[in-house]
């Protein structure tokens, strides 16, 4: 009967539109929580610096902000920070991920990268000889990409008030004309790819940091993307939004892709890229890889016209060698992300507010 | 003479008394004793007012509670005494005045009457085989109601128009369907489809579907039937291969399925049933009663494989009536879903979801607006249990033991969800919704705590909700702008617990289950709790330890017989026990290893600990449901008397700091060395449960002693365990203690909504 039909659709749009609103921030002291990326994250930016910094219709939330200059001509801009333990890991290191990082940012908001400033808060104490081959690691980076380090900063804190070392950079791309990037221009059909295999990168750190104690050959991907995000795009021309799955991993760059979006991403379990030994890495840990680091994948949404050559310009980059199609936009569930499990379930893949944490019985 | 004197009273009855022929009850019994007046049914529930000879009157009111209609619940008769007005004009219905909402509880769903199954058993009726025959006294409520007033056009009968002799039915006082909202016959009503499983060939509808789908099913066939609350799958309970292919198709392992036969004789025949079991199986609620089951019987064991445990049914509508009749067999009737998905209640999801498991789909045009499992109780040693609660239990409200502060939705836990609204002196608690992490289960979710404030009139000021940070309840709750009470897990569950024995006072709270979040950021769920409906302190808990891996130990048990080994006698000696359990060397080494690190979360889980021994002892090393190395577990131990079973005493040392910690690692040490030394399994399970029981016993003692409290309430997963219960409950008593158990709400999740909102509704603040 369709009016039982209709009126629940009522009664369910009214609900989500509630949970579709931001989260609101409680908290009295910042948690580690607040830098998992998820709700709790997204809670502590809002009420804090989108409230401080946004002014008339600017709000500076997206990764990467479009400038646009007096002579029509557009940039792309955008800042990041890095941390991590340890500070050298297979497949990279702090230094490959500050430039790759910032590159990534402005790839995939649709420009090219071109300059990037870099700046060092260092604990006293800390080795000279490692700053040399950390700073060799950009270097190689930033050629690799294809951009410049044109300019930086250093500090030294005393002891014991940083973690040996913490590097920023910021980075200016050029967008050309015409590239037009944003959840506002995806619809329902559209295809949700991925640029290769998930979870590399937080699992090699995870292991680095001997948070597990298993032999198994799992390096970080980190690596810059402005060179396949170009070929992407030539194939792929009605692209219509990308994003980094780093912290917060793959769910939650589409959770945001969700909200900002106002529909539905149904992911296929059966089509996620996973490396086995990733797999079972992830299975000992209990984590779920879809929450898992990236470092240097793309998730795309593109036209279901475009998917087939969109895939195919990715394959042809030794960086999108394992590029899948992961799955679909739909319009109704709303603003909320599934995942089709092996056995035929649908689950909801949430945004956690922080870490993991067990939730069944 | 007393009985000339004229009289004139007007009677307000509350409680469950719309929709379950109560107005023509007062009509039948008011004309009989020649009283003019009047009855209605208004907001309050159904207004009286009577005037004749004052004993007839008196004998009216006596009426009204003593010989009430089945699906009446009568909360309370206020009587006023009125002037006579002296007119005459006999007795007559007033029509409803459908103004505001009700206070009014919506009725349960209930089983076919007595005599609607003679009407459908009848050749002679008209209503002779027909499965939507229903009338005041039975049938379909909750379930297909929209809104409030409970009346047709808010119902999903609102579709069907009634032909003139349905019509005349429900118009007259005098009759059984007097306004029976779902009233319907062959000519005007709901129609059976049958369709194949491809829905290639034309749908059959009318009773010819009912002998196709009877065809298949006598076949050894897989059929979806389309029932009160949901699609169950059928198939022949005696029928082994059928029923290996229905696991193999809803991808279901081991999980046992819920067996109808066709009366209590062919119960007892399955099963050994007592008094308490009889009665429940055949109450109108009808619900999944689980019994020992008997040797020998001619089910196929794939119905629930290596369980001394059956659950059984009876019909409830004139269909499962007429298909328990014409196959005189007993039928598998589980849940229509996927594994652990919900049970498909919209017939295009049933296509979508349920076709390719099935062979053919029994389906009728009467949709089901609220989803509602069939309810499971299990009666051990004449003690009832309610596990899940739903089906013929809701919306049924309960008691409050005082006066709630304010309107509150309390929105439960993730798992076995169930949501509940509290007012005035009480709780309404939903049907069972399920795991909320399925899309079509969060989909309930929402209509419910939509659908349930609207039907009982609360606009709720609070939001209870769990303390669980990532439940996807506690989650809405947060988003949702009211005001929010973040309620402790356990805490909730000792609360619901006290709302069903009317406790207010303070008590000692013993919560055993899988796990809550613990104010501490840990998992609790071994927890002894002083906690009245204001707070709760904790004054004991079981021995933390690490989860290695999070969920995964909770997936695969060998990890806490791991850490729990290696905690009793050492990391190798946890090694070389699961490798001989068939786990490879490098998982060990890594899960062992995780188990000393921050990255694992601590818990203090009783189920955990229960996984732990199972695993240790040769049982479960990996669960394909929940809580199945635990009830497994049980199962073993209940082969061994009591008196058999071996003792470990002064086993569990009790570190007494505060809280108390209770540490049972001496008692692993000791059964893994029994075990080695060839003791029966069985045995050590009997053992465990007693050894540990005791050790609740003397700690509880302790405890309450100190704290000067005089009673203990079980609750939590874990005391759905029969044999700890009777272990924790007989000692207890013997301390002289007064025990509180769970009957009519579970000791499981499905019970914590009900307890956040009692919390909610007493504070002030």
């Amino acid at each position: 009967m369709t009016t039982v039909g209709d009126r629940e659709a009522v009664v369910l749009d009214r609900i989500e539109a509630f949970r579709r609103r931001r989260p609101r921030l409680t908290d009295e002291v910042v948690t580690l929580a607040h830098g998992a990326g998820g709700k709790a994250s997204a809670a502590l930016i809002d009420a804090v610096f989108v409230e401080a910094f946004s002014s008339g219709d600017r709000m500076p939330l997206a990764d990467a902000a479009t400038l646009t200059l007096p002579s029509g001509e557009r940039l792309s801009f955008t800042t990041d920070s890095f941390v991590v333990q340890p500070r050298q890991f297979p497949g990279g290191s702090i230094g490959h991920l500050a430039v790759h990082g910032t590159v990534n940012d402005l790839a995939v908001s649709g420009a090219r990268p071109m300059w990037l400033s870099a700046a060092f808060v260092i604990e006293e104490g800390f080795p000279i000889a490692e700053l040399h081959e950390i700073a060799a690691h950009m270097a190689a980076a930033a050629a690799d990409a294809g951009v410049d380090l044109v300019t930086g900063d250093t500090k030294v804190v005393g002891k014991g008030a940083a973690d040996g070392l913490y590097i920023t950079t910021a980075g200016v791309g050029i967008v050309p004309p015409g590239r037009q990037l944003g959840p506002e221009h995806v619809q329902p059909g559209d295809i949700v790819l991925l640029s290769g295999n998930m979870a590399d990168h937080g699992m090699a750190v995870m292991l680095a940091r001997g948070d597990l104690k298993l032999d198994a050959d799992i390096r970080s991907d980190t690596a810059a993307l402005g060179h396949l995000v170009e070929a992407l795009l030539e194939a792929a021309p009605s692209t219509r939004w990308m994003r980094d799955p780093t912290r917060g991993g793959v769910a939650t760059v589409c959770n945001e892709l969700a909200r900002d979006s106002n529909l539905g991403v149904v992911l296929d379990e059966a089509l996620l890229p996973i490396a086995p030994a990733v797999v079972g890495a992830c299975d000992l840990l209990g984590i779920d890889p879809l929450y898992v680091a990236n470092e240097g994948k793309v998730v795309v949404v593109v036209p279901p016209g475009e998917a087939g050559a969109a895939l195919e310009a990715m394959r042809s980059h030794p960086l999108g060698a394992n590029a899948a199609r992961i799955g679909e936009i739909v319009a109704e569930p709303q603003a909320i992300v599934v995942l089709l499990t092996s056995f035929g379930g649908t689950r909801i893949v949430d945004m956690l507010v922080g870490d993991p944490l067990p939730r069944i019985c | 003479m007393a009985t000339d004197v004229t009289t004139r009273e007007r009677f307000r009855v509350t409680g469950t008394v719309q929709g379950v022929g109560f107005r023509p009850f007062v009509y039948r019994h008011a004309v009989a004793l020649g009283l003019a007046g009047f009855v209605l049914n208004d907001s309050a529930g159904v207004l009286i007012e009577v005037e004749g000879p004052s004993a007839h009157v008196a004998e009216l009111s006596r009426l009204l509670i003593d010989d009430a209609p089945p699906l009446a619940r009568v909360a309370g008769v206020v009587t006023e005494r009125l002037p006579p007005s002296g007119a005459a004009g006999g007795f007559r219905i007033v029509e409803s005045d459908d103004a505001g909402s009700a206070d009014v509880p919506i009725s349960i769903d209930t089983t076919t009457c007595a005599d609607c199954l003679a009407e459908v058993d009848d050749p002679h009726d008209r209503r002779f085989g027909y499965a939507f025959t229903n009338c005041t006294n039975c049938g379909p409520r909750y379930t297909i109601v929209l809104g409030v007033p409970y009346d047709r056009p808010a119902t999903t009968m609102a579709a069907f128009t009634m032909c003139p002799l349905c019509q005349a039915e429900y118009d007259d006082p005098a009759d059984r369907r007097f306004h029976a909202q779902p009233n319907a016959c062959p000519e005007c009503g709901p129609q059976l489809m049958w369709r194949d499983r491809d829905g290639h060939a034309e749908p059959v509808s009318g009773a010819a579907a009912l002998d196709f789908a009877i065809a298949a099913v006598a076949a050894g066939r897989i059929v979806a039937l389309k029932g009160i609350g949901g699609y169950h799958l059928v198939v022949d309970a005696t029928n082994e291969s059928a029923i290996t292919e229905l696991r193999r198709r809803k991808a279901r392992d081991d999980k046992p399925f819920a067996v109808m036969v066709s009366s209590l004789a062919a119960a007892a025949q399955l099963c050994d049933l007592d008094e308490a079991a009889s009665a429940e199986l055949s109450s109108i609620r009808r619900p999944i009663v689980l019994a020992p089951r008997r040797q020998g019987t001619e089910l196929a064991t794939a119905v629930a494989p290596r369980l001394p445990e059956l659950g059984l049914m009876l019909p409830y509508t004139p269909l499962h009536h007429m298909l328990l009749t014409r196959l005189a067999r007993p039928l598998v009737m589980t849940s229509g879903n996927l594994s652990d998905e919900p049970i498909a209640h919209d017939d295009n999801d049933a296509m979508t979801r349920l076709g390719p498991l099935v062979d053919g789909l029994l389906q009728h045009d009467r949709p089901i607006h609220i989803r509602c499992d069939d309810s499971v109780v299990r009666v051990t040693s004449s003690r009832l249990q309610v596990l899940r609660r739903s089906r013929g239990y809701a919306p049924q409200p309960l008691n409050l033991p005082f006066q709630a502060q304010r309107p509150v939705l309390a929105v439960g836990a993730e798992l076995k969800s169930t949501v509940s609204v509290a007012k005035n002196d009480w709780v309404v608690p939903s049907h069972h919704i399920g795991d909320l992490e399925h899309l079509a289960t969060y989909r309930s979710f929402l209509q419910a705590v939509d659908h349930l404030p609207r039907l009982y009139g609360v606009e709720p000021q609070v939001v209870a909700h769990d303390m669980h940070p990532e439940y996807l309840s506690s989650k809405w709750a947060a988003d949702l702008g009211l005001p929010t009470i973040a309620v402790q897990h356990h805490h909730a569950h000792i609360a619901a617990c006290m709302v069903e024995h009317c406790r207010t006072a303070p008590v000692l709270g013993i919560a055993y289950d899988g796990l809550g979040y613990g104010p501490d950021g840990s998992l609790w769920g071994g927890e002894m709790l002083v906690a009245d409906f204001t707070s709760s302190h904790r004054v004991a808990h079981l021995r933390p330890v690490r989860m290695p891996g999070g969920v995964a130990a909770i997936r695969e048990p060998w990890r806490m017989g791991a850490v729990w080994a290696s905690l009793a006698s050492g990391a190798d000696a946890a090694f070389r026990r699961s490798l001989q359990h068939g786990v490879d060397e490098s998982t060990i080494n890594a899960v062992l290893d995780l188990a000393q690190r921050p990255s694992s979360p601590m818990t203090t889980s009783v189920g955990r600990l229960f996984d732990a021994v199972a695993a240790l002892i040769g049982g479960r090393q990996r669960i394909s449901y929940e809580a199945q190395a635990a009830i497994e577990l049980e199962a073993l131990a209940r082969t061994v008397d009591r008196s058999d079973a071996p003792r470990y005493d002064g086993c569990i040392t009790i570190d007494s700091r505060f809280p108390d910690v209770l540490d049972p690692g001496p008692l692993i040490d000791a059964l893994l060395a029994d075990l080695d030394a060839g003791v029966d399994r069985a045995r050590l399970a009997a053992g465990f449960h007693e050894a540990f029981g005791r050790a609740t016993v003397a700690l509880a003692a302790g405890v309450a002693a100190r704290h000067d409290l005089d009673t203990v309430v079980l609750t939590g997963g874990v005391f759905q365990n029969a044999r700890l219960t009777d272990v924790v409950d007989s000692g207890l008593r013997v301390e002289g203690l007064k025990v509180l158990v769970h009957s009519r709400i579970p000791a499981n999740d499905g019970g914590i909504s009900i307890g956040q909102a009692a919390i909610a509704a007493f504070a002030t603040n």
